[in-house]
């Protein structure tokens, strides 16, 4: 299970989680709290090539959709159904059990632009 | 409207309460399958004069679970349930992003003409000259306004006018030897229906950026190098936008559009504000659509009726849509089918023609000076309201408003979000307005040109009155409507577990 503060974070608040050449990713808990309950989760289907900066699936509250980026790209290995049959995961729990896609990637290089999790949680700090 | 306004408790402590058991004036209605009586019907049939002959088997189905009611039973329920309607007619209505105005009984007198409402589409020109001549003068008119070349009215709604137009664009490049140019750039607080008329047409949509609710210019022109200029083929803006501000360099934006080669796209879905006061052409743009439903006013709402003419520059004339109508030289109105560059029929027969007789009622009844005259009503009557909530709600963008504003609740601690101002606005009688778009947690307001002062008063005091709930008695918020049939909806247990099908207990 990633750990926040390992991870690395984009200005569209995603998390990612580099484990050798895999990453996980998911939206953080902040995203979670402004989307409020999430009702639907659809990701591209396991084996679909990506590139950086693409769409990888969708997420949807009773307030809006969101589109999720990935911002390195690569192989899509495993979409997590679990949180596809039960969205209610990424509000409950979006770094563990709501993590959403893990990403074979070949170059991981862009993670070193993004935000560490100090600064995320600076300039987006979780109310409450 | 104040009747309905006069009616509404001025704090949370007052009458309100005790209709909160009652859950509004009449019981809640049941659903006509639950007030199915068997053997009930709504028509006698006569007695029987032939000789009985069993049905063959095979063309018996299995019976469907209809509900059995007589013809009043129906009636009246059908009624009660109108009268739950919420409509422009009852209420009011400050929707922002649609205009959701009065619309005039004259236009209704007008569409229900017989020489307009019982022809047929198939009948000769020589039979239909005044619906002919009302549907060129309403192109002439809307060509006046747009300051643009030629309108075709054929579209029936504004995203099928953005589709139309887009397909227009895409046949003046294909006929210019530039076929990639397939790329549609947006700011990105434009409609839904941008992206999504340029989906259907084939094109990719690239987003730029905004900064305080304007476009960024900045951004406009990295996107064009980043993309190269010859892949672009239209900048789609919605002017006033939908942040409701009048973006004043629109006309730069436009340099930089036609720099790259492309074509400005006005979304004309809010010309309420500006009608009379400019021209899209003035300000550079090539190409626009109008909601006619909105502008010009037709009772309209959940996907229609509407009209969506297309207004063009001189270059993609030849590619509107045919046949267009036209005046012949010998004074008689016709259709013209000669255009072989057209891109086709995008609507059977000519258009929305009864939304179109409306518009045209509207303009004729208005004149030029009243359409200026609505332009100023709708840009006064939004700098009004905004000026009276600006101390109890956050306006993230700094005025003056166009035809509507963005306000932003902010009650500390709380936990009052803009859904629970907006369910408790239906306590008031009022609908709320759209929200959490084009940014979180906001509504979008606009309270259009025909709504009175003690209207506007009314929202205003309702929506401080809210303001002041949200920090004495959030909980009252959290619960609302309390004085509607039905109380607050599980929206997300809905979402989550969808199940429309209603199935005896």
């Amino acid at each position: 299970m990633p750990i926040p503060s390992e991870c690395r974070y984009t200005e569209t608040h995603e998390w990612l989680d580099l484990d050798g050449d895999i990453v996980t990713l998911g939206i953080t808990q902040y995203a979670a709290d402004e989307l409020t309950d999430v009702t639907y989760v659809e990701m591209k289907p396991e084996k679909s090539t990506i590139l950086p900066g693409e769409p990888i699936g969708e997420v949807e509250s009773v307030k809006t959709t969101s589109d999720i980026m990935s911002p390195v790209g690569g192989e899509i290995v495993a979409v997590n159904q679990r949180a596809v049959e039960e969205p209610s995961l990424l509000n409950s729990d979006p770094f563990g059990e709501g993590w959403l896609i893990k990403i074979r990637t070949a170059d991981p290089s862009p993670l070193d632009g993004l935000m560490d999790h100090e600064t995320y949680d600076k300039r987006f700090p979780v109310a409450g | 409207m104040t009747s309905v306004m006069g009616a509404i408790p001025s704090s949370p402590d007052t009458p309100a309460e005790s209709a909160v058991a009652t859950r509004g004036d009449r019981p809640v209605e049941p659903l006509i399958f639950e007030k199915s009586v068997p053997g009930h019907r709504g028509v006698d049939l006569p007695p029987l004069d032939v000789p009985r002959a069993p049905l063959d088997e095979s063309l018996l189905g299995t019976p469907v679970d209809l509900s059995e009611l007589g013809q009043h039973d129906v009636m009246t329920h059908y009624t009660h349930l109108s009268t739950r309607n919420f409509s422009v007619d009852a209420n009011f209505y400050p929707l922002g992003s649609c205009t959701m105005k009065h619309n005039p009984r004259i236009n209704e007198w007008a569409a229900a003409l017989p020489g307009f409402a019982r022809l047929h589409p198939l009948q000769d020109d020589a039979q239909i000259q005044g619906a002919l001549r009302l549907l060129y003068e309403t192109r002439c008119f809307l060509q006046e306004i747009s300051g643009l070349d030629e309108v075709s009215l054929q579209p029936a709604a504004g995203a099928h006018g953005e589709y139309t137009a887009l397909k227009v664009i895409r046949a003046y490049y294909r006929h210019k030897g530039q076929p990639d140019r397939r790329i549609v750039l947006a700011p990105d607080t434009a409609h839904g229906t941008n992206p999504a008329s340029c989906t259907m047409c084939g094109a990719e949509i690239v987003m730029v950026k905004t900064s305080d609710g304007y476009t960024d210019l900045d951004d406009l022109r990295r996107r064009i190098d980043e993309h190269g200029p010859e892949s672009i083929a239209a900048f789609m803006i919605t002017n006033p936008n939908t942040a409701g501000l009048f973006d004043g360099h629109v006309g730069e934006a436009a340099e930089i559009v036609h720099e790259a080669g492309a074509q400005l796209y006005l979304d004309g879905a809010n010309m309420n504000a500006i009608l009379g006061k400019t021209r899209p052409a003035e300000f550079g743009a090539d190409v626009m659509h109008f909601n006619t439903h909105k502008t010009f006013s037709t009772p309209h709402g959940c996907g229609g009726p509407g009209a969506g003419p297309v207004a063009v520059a001189e270059q993609l004339r030849p590619f509107l849509p045919r046949p267009q109508v036209v005046r012949r030289t010998d004074g008689t109105f016709g259709w013209d089918h000669d255009r072989p560059q057209s891109i086709g029929k995008v609507r059977s027969f000519f258009g929305q023609i009864g939304v179109l007789v409306r518009a045209y009622a509207y303009i004729r009844a208005l004149g030029c000076d009243g359409l200026l005259d609505v332009a100023r009503k709708a840009v006064i009557n939004a700098n009004y309201l905004a000026a009276r909530l600006r101390d109890r709600y956050h306006l993230p963008f700094e005025g003056p408003y166009a035809h509507e504003f963005v306000a932003v609740p902010k009650f500390e601690d709380s936990g009052v979000h803009n859904v629970d101002v907006a369910k408790r606005l239906l306590d008031f009688g009022i609908h709320p307005p759209t929200m959490s778009w084009p940014i979180a947690h906001c509504l979008m307001i606009e309270p259009t040109e025909t709504e009175s002062l003690a209207t506007l008063d009314a929202f205003a005091e309702a929506m401080n009155t809210i303001a002041d709930e949200a920090v004495h008695s959030p909980e009252r918020l959290k619960e609302a409507p309390h004085h509607l049939p039905i109380g607050r909806m599980d929206e997300v247990g809905a979402n989550r577990h969808l199940d429309v099908r209603w199935r005896p207990e």
